[in-house]
């Protein structure tokens, strides 16, 4: 069984509380970090670490530190992004609710690295009970000393606040997340300048993920040096995925990143298996964001070699037979789910979650969605794969932020690889009312290179 | 769309919870106090059941900034209610994850238990219900919430949806 960082004492009964995560170990990356390192060292260590931001983006989180401005006399800011509605991700949501100070110690390393003496933990408004908890922790952390006014003799000052949001996707994206914390809808910036220079109230401002926050306490307690050393190649250290759908065993699982997709997937250690005995029909790898793949291109890449649970492996292939990392929400869908349904459910999601900013988005997901809505319900035409892919095409990269690409990308991956199923849709209209495509050949092996290429 | 509609009531903030607002306004930089918009407004909203106009422009005054500050924000995020709704507002996750276990299925049973369409109020006041977008326990759907405390039911069945609204049901006549 390999080895847990961040929820290796998950089960300890009071976890949640100070005294019982103290006991385990808990803040001595505070003390560490605060005690005998400077805050460059931090930074250091991090970047050492390889750690890649766990949102979604997957960008060096020691590097986005390093591009922090720090201008004399001007407050700094890190705010964690708390935010968690991609479909498919409930990782967050389960840190913060078990073990939420593992985030508190998080936050308090990356702060004293970034010289912050105030930050914020953006919690999407949903989220009420964890709020709460976090309050809680909170006060429990400022009564021990580790918050507020000189952090253990230190000389460092921090405070730390939990701020709700309001139920809006779009402040998952960092700098609609930095309007809404002004007190603003949610509409992304144009960047540059990027949070980096000018973020929260125009001031330098760092935005993290709460598990790239979380990962820092066993960089510190470890090395980054030893963290790196887990994982597989650029893919290091381990990772929460939020496994979710038809599964035997869905949760939130910690793995090595490098772990073979076959074995998560179907191992009693962490999904076991499809429920009911169902066959696997495909599989949204990493949110609903990016592209669906068949089961046959999930588990295998398009060289037949295994795919593995890496930002590398899951991305082989690129658009045409590969997919992303993304934020670690793992979907499966068993042969009874209808793809053309599901496109349509994540097409509603988008254009109701779209700001309204730029027209490519606003106007694009609302036809996206309509078009899977007539095709759902048997009025669709043949023409209309080709409508949703130009459609797509179009909102993909015109936009101000990155919701677009994340409308655009799953409808394009359906029709790519399950068109066959559209098309039934359109010759079989009453059928598609009453049943579904089925598994078709969506799980068969992969036909060889020389045929696939002929 | 959602609409804002107005009332004539009046509406008067208590001590206490002005001195919430004021320590959710102390979180912030001075002058930066427009920041606490947001959970001022969760604070309204718990304490009166939904947003209204007049309780907008209060915040807008205790806040010092213009009352379309506040309705632009009510406006845009889907938790803000604009209109009264049931005591208990049954918001059930409708997208991908909890949808491929059954979320349509959760949704039509609370409908024809509740006699209702979506966003209505049963004539007793005591119930409303709409379906809403991932709400981040996918491993656990169907999921459903309620305000003001954000209570999750996780697996429901239509079992255990008629079990919670009959809890609320005596929960409320008591």
């Amino acid at each position: 069984m390999a080895r847990k960082l961040l929820l290796e004492h998950i089960n300890v009964p009071g976890i949640n509380t100070f005294d019982v995560y103290r006991s385990k170990g808990g803040y001595a990356a505070v003390e560490k970090a605060l005690k005998t390192l400077s805050p460059d060292d931090v930074v250091e260590e991090v970047k050492k670490s390889g750690l890649r931001g766990r949102g979604g983006a997957g960008f060096p989180t020691g590097m986005k530190w390093s591009f922090l401005a720090k201008p004399e006399g001007v407050e700094r800011y890190l705010v964690c992004n708390a935010d968690e509605s991609e479909p498919g991700t409930f990782k967050d949501r389960y840190l913060m609710t078990y073990i939420p100070h593992l985030l508190i110690e998080g936050m308090i390393v990356a702060s004293y690295a970034l010289g912050a003496k105030t930050s914020y933990i953006y919690v999407r408004g949903e989220m009420m009970p964890q709020i709460r908890i976090l309050e809680k922790a909170i006060a429990e952390a400022k009564n021990k000393g580790f918050l507020g006014k000189n952090i253990l003799g230190t000389g460092y000052d921090l405070e730390l606040y939990v701020q709700p949001g309001g139920g809006a996707y779009i402040c998952g994206e960092e700098t609609a997340l930095l309007e809404s914390l002004e007190g603003k809808r949610g509409n992304p910036r144009i960047k540059p300048p990027f949070p980096a220079i000018a973020g929260l109230y125009g001031c330098p401002t760092v935005v993290n993920n709460v598990e790239s926050i979380a990962a820092v306490v066993p960089i510190i307690n470890e090395g980054g040096d030893e963290y790196a050393k887990l994982g597989i190649g650029r893919s290091t250290g381990t990772k929460l995925i939020s496994a979710g759908g038809n599964l035997r065993k869905p949760g939130v699982y910690e793995i090595d990143l490098g772990l073979p997709v076959e074995e998560f997937l179907y191992s009693d250690e962490y999904c076991g298996g499809i429920a009911n005995g169902k066959r696997l029909k495909a599989v949204v790898a990493g949110g609903s964001s990016v592209p669906i793949l068949p089961a046959n291109l999930f588990l295998k890449t398009i060289n037949n070699e295994p795919r593995l649970m890496s930002y590398e492996s899951l991305a082989d292939g690129g658009f045409v037979s590969g997919t992303m990392m993304g934020s670690g929400g793992f979907i499966a869908y068993d042969e009874d789910q209808c793809i053309v349904r599901n496109t349509w459910n994540f097409a509603r999601f988008y254009h109701h979650e779209s700001c309204g900013q730029c027209s490519p988005c606003r106007e694009g997901t609302g036809w996206m969605e309509k078009v899977l809505h007539r095709l759902e319900y048997g009025h669709g035409k043949m023409s209309d794969m080709d409508l949703l892919v130009d459609v797509a095409k179009k909102i993909e990269g015109n936009t101000i932020c990155p919701l677009g690409d994340a409308a655009a990308w799953p409808v394009a991956s359906a029709i790519r690889h399950f068109r066959d199923e559209f098309e039934w849709h359109v010759t079989h209209p009453n059928e598609a009312t009453t049943r579904n495509f089925g598994i078709a050949h969506y799980a068969d092996p992969l036909p060889k290179l020389e045929e696939a290429a002929s | 769309m959602l609409s804002v509609q107005d009332t004539n009531t009046p509406v008067t903030f208590s001590p206490e919870l002005i001195s919430k607002f004021a320590d959710v306004v102390s979180r912030y930089p001075v002058g930066k106090q427009k920041s606490a918009l947001l959970p001022i407004l969760h604070l309204v909203q718990a304490e009166f059941g939904w947003t209204s106009v007049p309780a907008m422009d209060k915040v807008a005054e205790y806040l010092s900034i213009q009352p379309i500050e506040v309705y632009e924000v009510a406006s845009f995020y889907t938790m803000y209610f604009l209109k009264p709704q049931g005591k208990y507002m049954l918001e059930v996750c409708r997208t991908g994850p909890c949808e491929i276990v059954g979320a349509s299925k959760i949704m039509d049973h609370i409908e024809n238990t509740l006699g209702v369409k979506e966003g209505d109020v049963t004539p007793d006041g005591l119930f409303s219900w709409r379906g809403v977008e991932c709400l981040a326990a996918c491993g656990f759907g169907p999921v459903l919430q309620i305000g003001p405390e954000y209570t999750f039911y996780e697996n429901l069945t239509t079992e255990s949806v008629d079990k919670l609204i009959g809890d609320l049901k005596g929960k409320a006549n008591n």
